[in-house]
């Protein structure tokens, strides 16, 4: 079986700032792996590539098989992705903003409904889908634009530091939320500079400035030294 | 095989039109910009402007009719920067990011934000004419619906002019003064409120800044299709302002240069 997401030897630079360099691991079907990096690592431009809104020059990224530099839209169209500011609509109502996303994933009515009734159901925020958004807690839209990123069943869920203004219980639940999803066969890439987000048998994909610093199990990688150095340096406390 | 086009088309216009009509307040000021205009200014105008028989009039006209196509125009222009701002807007909160990673090209996305925004500017024309109906204005049927292509295109193209500049400004706030350097100019040095062989009379370079304005096209192929008649040159000008704004647009999103990605 292909992998979700495999990546080469790819490098990105904003000018003359590189932000990517040769960077390379995959993530296989069904596996929740965390990119984890202080700010400035190049998470976010690495994403940024993941998700089309910067073309990979030089290097390779497919998504679920397909190359994203070859076929764009049909790699495209294997992501769902919760980028880490906001990307609702907070004055249109929870069902129209996912019934917007639904139709520029190019669901059809009867699909998008069916989809839409089953994510609020999973959500348990049947009774508040004609709310505006702007009414819901951080949490609720947070689970929203989850459940969103899921309704065309993608073959990766790509979340940019999702938890970023959440309160402690929030966080929680929305890592054991997408934690358990990938119980249901999603592959997940969670970009995050918290370890407490990852689990021992997490994949770890660790970068900083951008290079890729170590890729494996979180609790390999806790056992050995990568993790616990960079957690060192970084924080000045030791990985949960 | 269109579907999802088509599907991805119709959720970006009815988004785009429920978010303007879910604000009163800039129904209102879209409208109550040009009828003073039209009720306070042209009333004042009348005197002091006297306006010979020029195509594609047959007789004398008031001044209110002069300026009926310049303020449609005028609406146009406002709607198509505010929809620059609401581009810039959605930039900001990262709606544009989620448009863009959509599995389509990103000239279509972009072009269906076009039209969207080409939409919200013609509901507001068309309120606009109805109230100058009211007013007294004269204006036919057939008038009415020989200009729908023109200012579809009109709206269009002042649209991709907003597109455009959405894509070379990075924050709101620079926004205002954008406005300030476009609209203002393009709205006093075209034929939207005097005629042309006026602004000739006082100078022809201010004459020739006209000519070369797009929106004065605009609004000459609107004058004309009031009047059942096509003016070729206005529509070819219009034409090509409408590929080279929204080629620059396209141009100005790509990846390798869209502050989208940052």
């Amino acid at each position: 079986m292909t992998d979700a997401l495999a990546i080469r030897d790819l490098s990105h630079a904003w000018g003359r700032k590189s932000a990517l360099d040769g960077v390379g691991f995959r993530v296989a079907r069904g596996r929740f792996s965390a990119l984890l990096g202080p700010n400035g690592a190049g998470k976010s431009t690495l994403i940024s590539v993941l998700t089309g809104l910067i073309r990979p020059r030089p290097g390779r990224v497919e998504i679920g098989g397909i190359d994203l530099a070859r076929a764009p839209r049909a790699a495209l169209a294997q992501i769902g992705v919760v980028f880490q500011s906001a990307t609702y609509d907070a004055e249109l109502s929870v069902l129209s903003n996912l019934r917007y996303f639904a139709s520029l994933q190019g669901l059809d009515r009867k699909t998008s409904s069916q989809r839409i009734d089953e994510a609020l159901d999973r959500l348990d925020m049947r009774e508040r889908a004609r709310e505006r958004v702007r009414d819901l807690n951080g949490g609720h839209r947070r689970r929203m634009e989850i459940a969103r990123a899921l309704l065309h069943r993608p073959a990766l869920l790509i979340l940019d530091e999702p938890t970023v203004g959440l309160d402690a219980p929030a966080r929680r639940a929305i890592t054991d939320h997408v934690h358990d999803l990938t119980g249901h066969g999603v592959s997940v890439l969670w970009a995050t500079h918290l370890s407490d987000e990852i689990r021992d048998s997490d994949q770890v994909v660790l970068l900083h400035q951008g290079r890729l610093q170590a890729d494996g199990t979180a609790g390999a990688l806790r056992a050995g030294s990568a993790l616990s150095d960079w957690m060192l340096r970084e924080t000045g406390a030791m990985p949960c | 095989m269109l579907a999802h086009p088509a599907r991805a088309v119709g959720a970006i216009v009815t988004r785009e039109l429920r978010r303007y009509l879910s604000q009163r307040a800039r129904f209102l000021a879209a409208l109550v910009r040009p009828l003073i205009w039209l009720l306070v200014f042209a009333a004042g105008f009348r005197a002091a402007l006297g306006l010979s028989i020029i195509a594609p009039y047959q007789t004398y006209i008031t001044y209110e009719t002069y300026i009926l196509p310049g303020l449609c125009g005028m609406i146009l222009l406002f709607s198509g920067m505010q929809s620059s701002l609401s581009l810039v807007h959605d930039r900001e909160s990262g709606a544009m990011r989620l448009l863009l990673t959509a599995p389509l090209p990103r000239w279509f996305l972009l072009g269906a934000k076009l039209l969207a925004g080409a939409v919200v500017g013609l509901v507001q024309v068309a309120a606009f004419l109805l109230i100058a109906a009211l007013y007294g204005i004269k204006l036919t049927w057939i008038g009415v619906i020989s200009a729908l292509p023109a200012l579809i295109l009109c709206a269009l193209m002042l649209c991709a002019l907003g597109l455009l500049l959405s894509a070379r400004v990075r924050q709101l706030e620079n926004f205002a003064g954008v406005m300030n350097f476009v609209i203002f100019p393009m709205f006093f040095l075209s034929t939207a409120l005097y005629p042309l062989w006026k602004m000739q009379e006082s100078s022809e370079f201010l004459a020739w800044l006209c000519r070369v304005n797009p929106f004065t096209h605009a609004v000459e192929l609107i004058r004309f299709a009031l009047y059942g008649q096509l003016n070729l040159p206005a529509l070819g000008w219009t034409v090509l302002a409408l590929i080279v704004f929204f080629g620059l647009a396209v141009w100005g999103y790509e990846p390798a240069r869209s502050r989208v990605s940052r």
